[in-house]
């Protein structure tokens, strides 16, 4: 025994040397791809922020410090000069809000400038509302700035090459300023406004502003805060912030219309704070025209006046930059009829114009990733086109996209894209009727609109359009009028109409009308929240004598599924807006049907068919390889050495040279060599460890040999030849399932076998078992005996030519391993062998024929157990006294001690000299001898391995 | 033993090619049928299929105690499936299936196939199938075949016993969730059977570990434990949002994604993606454990 810490155990300790380098390689490959993972994107530009002073107004001599940060990509330079975009932010936010956006197209290739504009942030003056003197003149300073700019690419002497981005209140500024400056070379305004006065004072049958009805919800966010200095909507602030979170914008470009700071809080440093409490930053204007709306509800043509100046309404004709118009459809401000009256307006002139409507907007946040990522891409198309002047038209593709549902991974939203060839606007290029029903109904005005329904919440986040008639509407004030279940399912892509009637005894009435989505289930869902304002006057008093009213719906995308109703619902009263503060009771109807505009369209193909593609790629792949991998084995199976080695032809086993390594170094088997041949039953003779097991190991097909073959009558035995079904074996102990019966368990195991039920010989197996009615017991109840004959009735099944058995008597009493001698004697006959490998010397020599002693994996001693077993020149004589006897041999001729032990025992090589004659000469000389027992070779040979010492011999 | 004699030998007679004996042919072992038997005559495979259709009928009792009180919990609007769950058959299936997919389901999968070449390996059966000689490669491909099938059943028995119980309880309504519209109850069942037909995939990659482990270990506890230790430490690096991208390549990562099967239209954008995922991993796996045990010496 080497010590603990010999050299091998320390090998097997460690790794082996091709499993450390390939272990390390993986280590190494996985700390690479979570390094790349997880490193934070270094930013490949520069930013440049300055306080700049520009001087805007009528006159364009009012000086304004605007706060401005420039991004400039890496590399950009004189000789390398870049194209630019102007970045503008929305209502209430500052050049910080659009910095991811702004990050986005740095790294696009663009420089970007984005700024504060007056009023917010740290940015000097007052807020005009995107005024064309103000806001916007501020805006041609900074084109002039930029044209300056060495690095920025131009397209004459103070004419930059440029594009301008922004949302909501950006996006009013970037349409404005297209309309005023030539120099612009695109546009891409977002969830912007067409008509501001329109857009704060709705009306839904075509009336004028100044008979809108007043979106007191929407102005109130925006004006709220400039009554009380230094706190702006905090709350609101804070929930937006929570819905659009950082690093999540809405798209390249797509400043997030976030109500941020609000008008009213401000940074001290921010030069001009008004001192009117009312007004905050406001211009006095501007702050007087909301205070007039505000409080009568109503517009006078002053107000709507100053409102238009800020509008594109009556400049699109001067838009000469391609503009690309992303509206969004959660979006109770500025709602889908905005962009399209800006389409409209542009395309007139022949301009190009794009239009992308996505799931967002001022309700509904950035929308799904799956719909930001295709406005971004939308974006950088167009820019790349019209202001890089790289990549291919853009095309006039009008794209939409719908809600689909839930996502279940990340349980945000999911949206389906849809394109189609041309722009149809909101009124669709189809349109089905879905007649609506019921009786004409008294509905009731609440004095001051309250108690009212709330049909959405401001800036509720991207779940907004999920709060759909979350508050219903209030019973008595409103009026439904219902369809029967649709047949089929119907796509709606614009603004659905409908035919309104109502009486008032005043004369006037103002409604909301709204189209529910009914389930069959009864749940009401009113898409996005939105709700058709209409101010009626010169009403009859009965409901018999009105007029017929056409009512523009808000523009929706949604699908009606099959099976679910219509509802159209006329309410007196909505949170959101103004109305009459006099009690009323009006009375109303809807003739006819809903009118539902539809487009054919087809769905955006996205990167889920290409992964589509791939799993079938993938399936298929795994399909061709399994396919081949089995044709190859099955040549290779075809191929397999059939041959028969004609020297051990007839041999049931010829073990050649056999060495056996294990990976740790350990030399298990160094040499082995022998044959079994037809009759003999061979023992396999060694001391623990000496290599038996190994060898039979190899000998079943469980181990591969480092070197060296078996023949099993002529044919090389690997691991799995056929030839091993002639082999019937018990290697290592009996190995049964514990679950079954002794005689289920070798049923179970020639099933395996898939041989004919009849070559089994289960009879013969059984009474070699002898398990009587114990065979029907649970295997895992047998005493280890009983184990190790039904181990032995298993190997015996099919009565193979060649039984292998390890330490067959192992647990049999005397007996039993008096008979399974017989048992193997009498089955090496008629061509059939057995090797039975043992430790056991009597059990060798009683029960073998032949025997193959191995000792430290080689093979000592070999041939026909009588030969070995055969008289030996050796005697052991025990003695009385040793010493003398030692004299009195030595005395005789040839006659010559071997060994001697303590017990008296002297080992003498008589060499010829009869055994009495040895005697004699002892007793003559007086010496008692207690015992004479000769010697012979099996033991000599077992003794000299195993030594005089007891512990394992076989332990190395 | 006593008395015993063998019967006289039938002599050396028809050989096979390769010099098999006689009737032996490889690919005729350990057919399928047999490896069947053999498991199924195992506790574990009755107690484990006993327990896919006690289970449905235990919720289903459990049901019976409901106060009424119920509040939600605000998971999201998947937990109303909670909710629901009493609504219908198909309903209560589908609830069933929820309880169980995230760890019941991958024990059992883990179990039937992480058991099958370590237990016999434990036994010593195993190189006694070796030496009939059963192919290596065939003695895996019968052994994975049948764990599958087991695997598969299991999930049926569930889905079939809740479908079943909850129908006969709760009627054959619509299958209604708050992320779709209601489903007449035979697109419902379609959509019953697509979840777990995707469940099933998704379990693959448990059944590849476990299978690989099997093969490499001796110790059924250990492939058994180990794959769904495994499968929890992917759960749980799932959930570090931190990851970012490298989460993707988590086996688990699309693990729920069956859920998007319920809504109108189906999404099936990480439905195909974690089928990617899942076939890809569990190719490697099964490739491993093939690799792994036509080399290896069977010392068990």
């Amino acid at each position: 025994m080497k010590s603990p810490l010999s050299a091998a155990r320390v090998r097997r300790a460690l790794p082996t040397g091709r499993r450390a380098v390939a272990a390390s390689v993986v280590v190494v490959l996985l700390a690479a791809v979570v390094g790349w993972a997880v490193w934070p994107d270094r930013p490949d530009f520069r930013t440049e922020s300055t306080m700049l002073t520009v001087r805007s107004g009528p006159a364009g001599d009012e000086p304004v410090d605007l706060d401005t940060t420039f991004y400039l990509p890496e590399g950009a330079s004189a000789d390398r000069k870049v194209p630019a975009v102007l970045l503008a932010h929305g209502f209430g936010g500052t050049k910080d809000s659009v910095r991811a956006d702004a990050e986005d197209l740095v790294g696009q290739g663009y420089a970007v400038l984005t700024w504060t504009a007056r009023g917010f942030g740290r940015s000097g003056g007052q807020i005009h509302l995107d005024s064309p003197d103000y806001e916007v003149r501020d805006a041609q300073r900074l084109l002039d700035w930029l044209a300056a700019r060495p690095d920025v690419r131009t397209d004459a002497a103070g004419d930059p090459r440029v594009g301008v981005v922004g949302g909501s209140y950006g996006g009013g500024l970037a349409l404005l300023l297209a309309a005023q400056d030539p120099r612009v070379d695109a546009i891409v305004p977002m969830i912007t406004w067409n008509d501001l006065s329109r857009a704060f004072l709705p009306e839904s049958t075509g009336k004028p502003a100044t008979e809108g009805v007043f979106k007191k919800g929407w102005a109130g966010i925006f004006f709220g805060g400039g009554g009380s200095a230094g706190s702006g909507p905090a709350g609101l602030s804070g929930n937006t912030a929570a819905a659009q979170p950082e690093g999540a914008p809405a798209s390249a470009g797509a400043p997030s219309p976030q109500p941020g700071d609000g008008p009213g809080s401000r940074s001290p440093r921010a030069p001009g704070a008004a001192a009117d409490p009312s007004c905050g930053r406001f211009a006095a204007d501007v702050c007087a025209a909301y205070l007039r709306i505000a409080t009568t509800g109503r517009a006078d043509q002053a107000a709507v006046d100053l409102l238009r100046r800020s509008s594109p309404a009556g400049v699109l004709d001067r838009i000469k930059a391609p503009a690309l118009l992303v509206q969004g459809e959660a979006d109770t401000l500025f709602p889908l009829t905005e962009a399209d009256a800006n389409a409209r307006g542009i395309a007139a002139g022949g301009t190009p114009v794009g239009v992308a409507w996505f799931t967002g907007g001022h309700d509904g946040g950035t929308g799904p990733t799956s719909d930001s990522d295709r406005v971004k891409y939308l974006t950088v198309q167009w820019l790349d086109h019209y202001v890089k002047g790289t990549g291919a038209a853009p095309g006039d593709d009008f794209t939409f996209s719908r809600i689909a549902g839930f996502d279940a991974l990340d349980r945000g939203l999911v949206a389906t894209g849809y394109r189609t060839a041309d722009y149809p606007g909101v009124t669709g290029d189809a349109r089905r009727e879905v007649p609506v029903t019921g009786p004409a109904q008294p509905v009731a005005n609440p004095p001051n609109g309250n108690p009212a329904a709330i049909s959405a919440i401001p800036f509720a986040g991207s779940l907004g359009s999920l709060l759909d008639g979350v508050a219903g509407d209030v019973p008595g004030q409103h009026a439904r009028f219902e369809s029967t279940p649709l047949a089929e399912a119907v796509d709606v892509v614009g603004a659905p109409t409908v035919t309104v009637r109502a009486a008032s005894a005043t004369g006037e009435a103002v409604l909301f009308a709204k189209l529910y989505d009914v389930d069959p289930a009864g749940a009401a869902t009113l898409p996005d929240g939105l709700v058709a304002p209409i101010r009626l006057t010169g009403l009859p008093a009965t409901i018999d004598a009105a007029q017929p009213v056409r009512v523009t719906l808000p523009a929706i995308v949604r699908r009606v599924e099959a099976g679910h109703r219509l509802r159209v619902v006329l309410a007196t009263a909505d949170q959101a807006y103004t109305t009459p503060a006099a009690p009323a009771v009006y009375t109303v109807a809807v003739d006819g049907a809903v009118s539902l505009p539809t487009v054919t369209a087809s769905p955006i193909p996205t990167t889920a068919t290409v992964w589509r593609w791939v799993l079938v790629g993938l399936l298929a792949a795994i399909l061709v390889g399994l396919v081949g991998l089995v044709a190859v084995v099955r040549r290779r199976h075809r191929r397999q050495d059939d041959s028969v080695h004609p020297e051990y032809a007839g041999i049931p086993l010829a073990v050649r040279d056999l060495r056996k390594e294990y990976a740790d170094g350990f030399v298990a088997v160094s040499r082995v060599d022998f044959e079994v041949h037809p009759g003999q039953v061979m023992g396999l003779l060694g001391p623990n460890g000496a290599g038996k097991t190994t060898t039979l190991r190899v000998l079943m097909g469980l181990t591969q040999p480092t070197a060296g073959e078996i023949y099993v009558f002529g044919h090389r035995l690997v691991p799995g030849s056929p030839v091993l079904s002639r082999i019937g074996a018990l290697v290592e102990g009996p190995g049964f399932l514990p679950h079954l019966s002794g005689l289920d368990n070798l049923k179970a195991y020639w099933r395996a076998t898939g041989r004919p039920w009849a070559d089994a010989h289960f009879d013969e197996a059984l009474e070699i078992a002898g398990l009587g009615d114990s065979v029907h017991r649970r295997t895992k109840n047998y005493s280890h005996g009983m184990r190790q004959r039904l181990a032995i009735a298993q190997a015996m099944l099919g009565l193979p030519e060649l039984l292998v058995l390890d330490e067959p008597t192992d647990g049999l009493d005397p007996p039993q391993i008096a008979e399974m001698r017989r048992v193997l004697q009498r089955y090496a006959t008629d061509g059939r062998a057995v090797l039975v490998s043992s430790h056991l010397l009597a059990e060798v020599e009683q029960t073998c024929t032949h025997a193959v002693v191995v000792n430290k994996g080689r093979i000592v001693a070999s041939g026909p157990v009588e030969e070995i077993v055969g008289e030996s020149p050796s005697t052991l004589f025990e003695v009385t006294d040793q010493a003398a006897a030692r004299e009195v041999l030595g005395r005789l001729d040839a006659v010559q001690v071997l060994t001697a032990d303590d017990a008296g025992g002297l080992v003498v090589d008589t060499n010829g000299t009869a055994r009495s004659e040895v005697v004699a000469e002892l007793v003559r000389a007086g010496i008692g001898v207690d015992r004479v027992v000769p010697r012979r070779r099996l033991e000599d040979a077992f003794l000299a391995l195993v030594g005089e010492n007891s512990r394992g011999s076989g332990d190395r | 033993m006593a008395g015993s004699s063998v019967g006289s030998p039938s002599g050396v007679g028809e050989f096979g090619p390769g010099g098999a004996a006689a009737g032996y042919r490889p690919g005729a072992t350990l057919p399928f049928g047999a490896e069947f038997r053999r498991q199924a005559s195992r506790r574990r495979t009755q107690l484990a299929l006993g327990f896919m259709v006690l289970l449905p009928l235990i919720i289903l009792v459990a049901f019976q105690f409901d106060s009424g009180d119920d509040d939600g919990g605000g998971g999201g609007e998947f937990a109303s499936l909670a909710d629901l769950a009493t609504s219908g058959g198909l309903n209560f299936t589908l609830f069933s299936i929820l309880v169980s997919a995230s760890f019941l389901l991958v024990v059992v999968v883990a179990l039937f196939c992480g058991d099958t070449v370590a237990s016999e390996a434990s036994w010593g059966s195993l190189r006694y199938l070796l030496a009939v000689p059963v192919p290596r490669a065939r003695l895996l491909t019968v052994k994975l075949l049948v764990a599958l099938a087991y695997s598969g059943l299991a999930l049926l028995l569930l889905a079939g016993t809740a479908l079943l119980a909850g129908t006969l309880r709760y009627g054959w309504s619509p299958l209604t969730s708050q992320v779709a519209a209601e489903l007449t109850p035979t697109e419902g069942l379609v959509r019953l059977l697509a979840v777990l037909g995707y469940l099933a995939v998704v379990l693959l990659v448990v059944a590849g570990l476990a299978f690989l482990l099997s093969v490499v270990t001796d110790a059924a506890l250990g492939a058994v434990g180990g794959a769904v230790l495994l499968w929890i430490l992917s759960s749980i690096l799932d959930q570090i949002t931190a990851l970012g991208v490298l989460r993707d390549f988590l086996p688990t990562h699309y693990s729920s994604a069956w859920l998007g099967l319920l809504s109108t239209p189906m999404q099936t954008d990480d439905v195909v993606r974690g089928a990617i995922s899942a076939v890809s991993y569990a190719t490697l796996f099964w490739g491993l454990a093939f690799w792994r045990f036509t080399r290896k010496d069977v010392t068990s």
